[in-house]
């Protein structure tokens, strides 16, 4: 009975976190669409709802009545367990996002070598669902994503190793304590700005979207997708945006800390300033998809491995030695 | 403690039946996929002992990079020829009797090996496996990986070092008549050298690229 209790408990906080970001997911996407529109002096989706705020949820309902096609040559069972994975591996990887001191669903000991795994697990939803559907520019698509991927974790597992040098625990609650004198953003600037191009790269994002370039591969690993599993591939690589943002706001710009420490800041809710930090980060993400034009996949491979990798590497000995020279070393 | 059972025989249940479909199964990207499987489920286990730190590394680094590897390796093979084609044909079945014999010495050198094992007395006895709380998994870690252990660990870092060099130096070639891009040349283009203005006599024409 007390295992069944607690059960409960879980599947009651599991399920207060997860519809808050499935709506916000839906809510980011119609954001992500009118800066998109704004940049370029149109208007974007605004018929739907006041400002077009439902326009997510019209067409979310469109993805649900539409018809699942399943072609008949693809490999069934991996077809359909693709947007599955990617979509569940998006979400589980919130569960150990703390939103407040104490706020968090799972306050694990190596929460940031978790988010890390679940990331680059999330290749898989892209490589199965371009596998399975047995065409020609899934496949070409997977494969360019799947190599994307894999070569901006590296960057990203090392600006990691910088933040963690100056904190000294795979926490995240502690790693956004460790900020209360001073946000990593101001000794670890040029990390952060290589770790907002990686996880461009790392999500699939504009200028780094070559695996799903429709001039050239119509809509990579998602071409053969319709109806609900296609919705699902699209919520899970926004979920994953979402993500990366709170993961950079956790990394570098102090999580639910508030700016400044004194009277009137210090009485909002931790929540809402890490909510605050995400949307500033996805406000960026929406403003260079509509900026910047697509990289060549050779120019995106040159950049990740001969630019971005050797950059962090020498600012994480950089950073080591400061810290040793200094004596700022974090003890246990 | 009923839980804790439940979820580790779910778990090692999965890991030996995914790690006995990596072998049984003729599609060589449903084989990787049951290896994946089966890593995923034995950092399950790494962490259902405690042992969190090298559970997740297992999950970065063997699942996140080392099977996305495999994967990219056997995917590129035709889908449509993906039958392993072993066990049916005639001509090949040569090779199972011969790969019987090496499995089976492998498997009694392995059963030789581990029976003449000698253990620690203090490893034997159940108490060592409490895990302290207050040290992390990853600091206790660190503190023998970098003290007692440093010149294993530096040499298995040289060890993998080399073998990184040695598959560069056996697979790169030189090849001749290969087009690349000099990114240099590319943005350091100016407008004067990249538009030429020509006056260009009626009826005439003028010759460009000779």
């Amino acid at each position: 009975m007390e295992y069944i209790n607690l059960v409960f408990e879980e599947v009651y906080k599991i399920f207060f976190l997860l519809v808050p970001v499935l709506v916000s997911v839906a809510m980011i996407v119609w954001l992500d669409r009118r800066v998109w529109a704004f940049v370029q002096k149109r208007q974007g989706p605004n018929v739907v709802g006041p400002f077009g705020l439902l326009q997510s949820l019209a067409d979310a309902l469109k993805y649900i009545f539409k018809e699942i096609i399943i072609p008949a040559s693809s490999n069934k069972i991996i077809f359909i367990l693709a947007p599955i994975i990617t979509m569940t591996l998006a979400l589980i990887a919130w569960a150990v996002i703390p939103f407040g001191e104490n706020q968090v669903l799972a306050n694990i000991n190596v929460g940031i070598l978790y988010i890390f795994a679940v990331s680059s697990l999330g290749v898989y939803g892209i490589i199965m669902g371009g596998w399975a559907s047995n065409s020609k520019y899934p496949f070409l698509g997977s494969i360019r994503s799947a190599a994307q991927m894999v070569s901006y974790e590296v960057s990203i597992g090392i600006i990691i190793i910088n933040v963690l040098l100056c904190v000294g625990s795979l926490n995240l609650s502690d790693i956004v304590l460790a900020q209360q004198n001073i946000w990593f953003i101001i000794p670890l600037f040029p990390m952060f700005v290589i770790f907002f191009i990686s996880s461009l790269a790392e999500t699939n994002r504009p200028p780094f979207d070559l695996p799903e370039a429709e001039a050239e591969l119509v809509a990579g690993y998602q071409t053969e997708y319709s109806g609900m599993m296609y919705a699902m591939f699209w919520l899970g690589e926004y979920a994953n945006i979402l993500l990366m943002c709170a993961l950079g706001s956790i990394l570098f710009l102090g999580g639910w800390l508030s700016p400044v420490d004194l009277y009137p800041f210090n009485l909002i809710p931790g929540a809402v300033w890490l909510i605050f930090k995400i949307l500033l980060l996805f406000f960026l993400f929406a403003l260079v998809k509509a900026v910047v034009p697509r990289y060549r996949y050779d120019q995106l491979m040159r950049l990740g491995w001969k630019i971005f990798l050797p950059l962090s590497l020498t600012y994480v000995i950089l950073t080591a030695s400061y810290l040793f020279y200094f004596n700022l070393l974090p003890t246990i | 403690m009923a839980a804790h059972a439940i979820f580790f025989y779910f778990f090692s249940i999965v890991a030996v039946i995914s790690a006995i479909m990596v072998t049984v199964s003729k599609n060589t990207v449903h084989s990787v996929f049951f290896l994946i499987l089966d890593f995923i489920s034995i950092s399950c286990l790494f962490i259902m002992i405690g042992a969190e730190f090298l559970g997740m590394i297992m999950l970065i680094v063997y699942v996140g990079a080392v099977a996305v590897l495999f994967l990219f390796v056997v995917m590129m093979l035709n889908v449509a020829q993906q039958q392993n084609q072993w066990f049916n044909s005639k001509e090949n079945s040569g090779h199972i009797p011969i790969g019987l014999i090496i499995s089976t010495i492998i498997f009694f050198e392995l059963i030789i090996v581990v029976g003449g094992w000698k253990y620690k007395p203090e490893l034997l006895s159940p108490n060592i496996t409490k895990i302290s709380d207050e040290i992390s998994n990853t600091h206790s870690l660190g503190q023998i990986l970098y003290t007692d252990y440093i010149h294993v660990f530096q040499i298995s870092g040289m060890i993998l070092l080399i073998a990184m060099i040695g598959a560069i130096v056996l697979t790169f070639r030189q090849r001749e008549g290969v087009k690349t891009q000099s990114y240099l040349k590319q943005i350091s283009r100016e407008r004067s050298e990249g538009i030429e203005v020509l006056e260009v006599p009626s009826n005439k024409g003028v010759k460009i690229d000779d």
